[in-house]
């Protein structure tokens, strides 16, 4: 591991040491500036005894496709929530799952993660495994209709990706979703 | 006004309960370790959002529905991580009903033991996953 | 609002209920573990749902120590297998004393 400039290294602690803040007033519950400045002596202490690689670079938010993003995570929750709430309820209990790979196109460690996020977070997908070499992601898939089914959900899980590329992803990373965008789906 | 929204957070409040109560289901009838992840995380993630945002109308006060939601974003947060670390141990540990498998894209060396370990559910080793039934 | 109050509160038990079966019934310990966690996250439910039925505030900090509680507990859980499959030698754990699946015992010799 290579020493940095104190500099560098603290633009790239930013981010943590807001988040850390903002939890720390929150779980206070009350907004004052004693809480503000214990809360950062804390972040600090945190951060300069447990010390984290960053990991946040070379990405942007981009505000309305993040809406877009967001509007359809949301929708995605509400419709496989519903699906997977009826997979319990039903006679005849769950038939058929599925274990399916997927190629992935995002090449940075914040955006695959947030991908797996997204994937595990929306009913009916959970990630078995990334493989961040190769950049695929094992997922298992609750209701498995029939192949059809198990296509059209792997291809929305790209969908997904492209949605979160899109809002966060830099340029690089949205070159590299156009130059992918004929191999999709991996071939099993 | 008040009324309109005390409808909302009990719309909120019986829906998430609900989803909890799936949860349950879920985890009772559903197979093997994988499918019971689903049912135990996922209506779960829904569910408790619905229930806090439920209950952050109804406690009126800013302090109140700030914490509730950091409970909510820890669980969002959260939730995927232990899912994962769970799931793998599960796949390794051929904690999966492979006869209701449709697909199994991830099979090969080294993601799961090879050996017979006397582990598997009893009714597991057709390999090959079975033809595909309409439902 | 009390029969809306009973039906929640219905709900919730009846969720936590089913879970505890799982806990019970087992056949491994992952199933356990996920039986645990999903209790924990029903129990902060029907916290939540208190707090909205009274109108009470006192119980939201035990919401979020229970929901971190719930994370923490599973991942150590989690970690604990995974590492001790790694440690073991007849690979499946029976040597460091890891309880085997009762699905499998009606395989055993």
């Amino acid at each position: 591991m290579t020493i940095e400039p104190a500099a560098t290294r603290l633009r790239h602690q930013v981010p943590l040491v807001v988040w850390l803040v903002v939890v720390w007033v929150l779980l206070w519950g009350t907004w004052s500036w004693a809480n503000l400045l214990s809360g950062l002596l804390v972040a600090l202490a945190v951060l300069t005894l447990l010390p984290l690689p960053h990991v946040v670079g070379g990405t942007r938010v981009r505000p309305l496709p993040m809406l877009v993003f967001f509007g359809h995570f949301a929708a995605d929750l509400f419709v496989s929530g519903a699906e997977v709430a009826w997979q319990t309820l039903r006679p005849g209990g769950v038939r058929r799952t599925a274990i399916v790979q997927v190629q992935l196109r995002a090449d940075s460690d914040l955006l695959l993660t947030m991908v797996a996020e997204a994937t595990s977070l929306v009913p009916g997908s959970l990630v078995l495994d990334l493989d961040r070499e190769l950049r695929v992601m094992t997922c298992h898939l609750l209701p498995a209709r029939d192949l059809e089914d198990v296509e059209r959900k792997k291809a929305h899980i790209l969908v997904v990706e492209r949605r979160l590329v899109r809002a966060f992803g830099s340029a690089a990373d949205l070159a590299a979703l156009d130059g992918h965008r004929d191999e999709g789906v991996l071939a099993p | 006004m008040t009324a309109l929204a005390d409808v909302v957070a009990f719309a909120c409040l019986l829906a998430g309960a609900a989803l909890c109560l799936t949860a349950g289901l879920g985890l009772v009838r559903f197979p093997d370790v994988l499918s019971r992840m689903h049912a135990g995380t996922k209506p779960q993630v829904l569910g408790v959002l619905l229930v806090m945002v439920g209950a952050a109308i109804r406690l009126d006060g800013w302090a109140n529905a700030w914490m509730l939601l950091l409970v909510a974003a820890f669980q969002l947060l959260t939730a995927p991580v232990s899912a994962h670390l769970i799931s793998r141990v599960a796949y390794r540990r051929r904690h999966v009903r492979r006869d209701l498998l449709l697909v199994d894209e991830f099979r090969g060396a080294g993601h799961q033991d090879v050996w017979y370990q006397g582990d598997e559910p009893k009714d597991a080793p057709p390999e090959e996953p079975g033809p595909v039934q309409p439902s | 609002m009390t029969v809306v109050g009973f039906a929640l509160y219905a709900l919730i038990g009846a969720g936590a209920l089913l879970a505890l079966v799982r806990l019970a019934l087992g056949p491994s310990l992952l199933d356990r573990v996920v039986a645990t966690d999903t209790l924990l996250v029903i129990i902060s439910a029907g916290l939540a749902v208190y707090a909205a039925l009274e109108r009470s505030p006192t119980v939201v900090p035990v919401l979020v120590v229970v929901s971190l509680l719930a994370f923490v507990g599973s991942v150590s859980v989690a970690r604990y297998i995974g590492g001790m499959l790694l440690r073991s030698r007849t690979g499946d754990g029976r040597d460091l004393g890891l309880p085997l699946a009762a699905e499998a015992q009606g395989e055993q010799p």
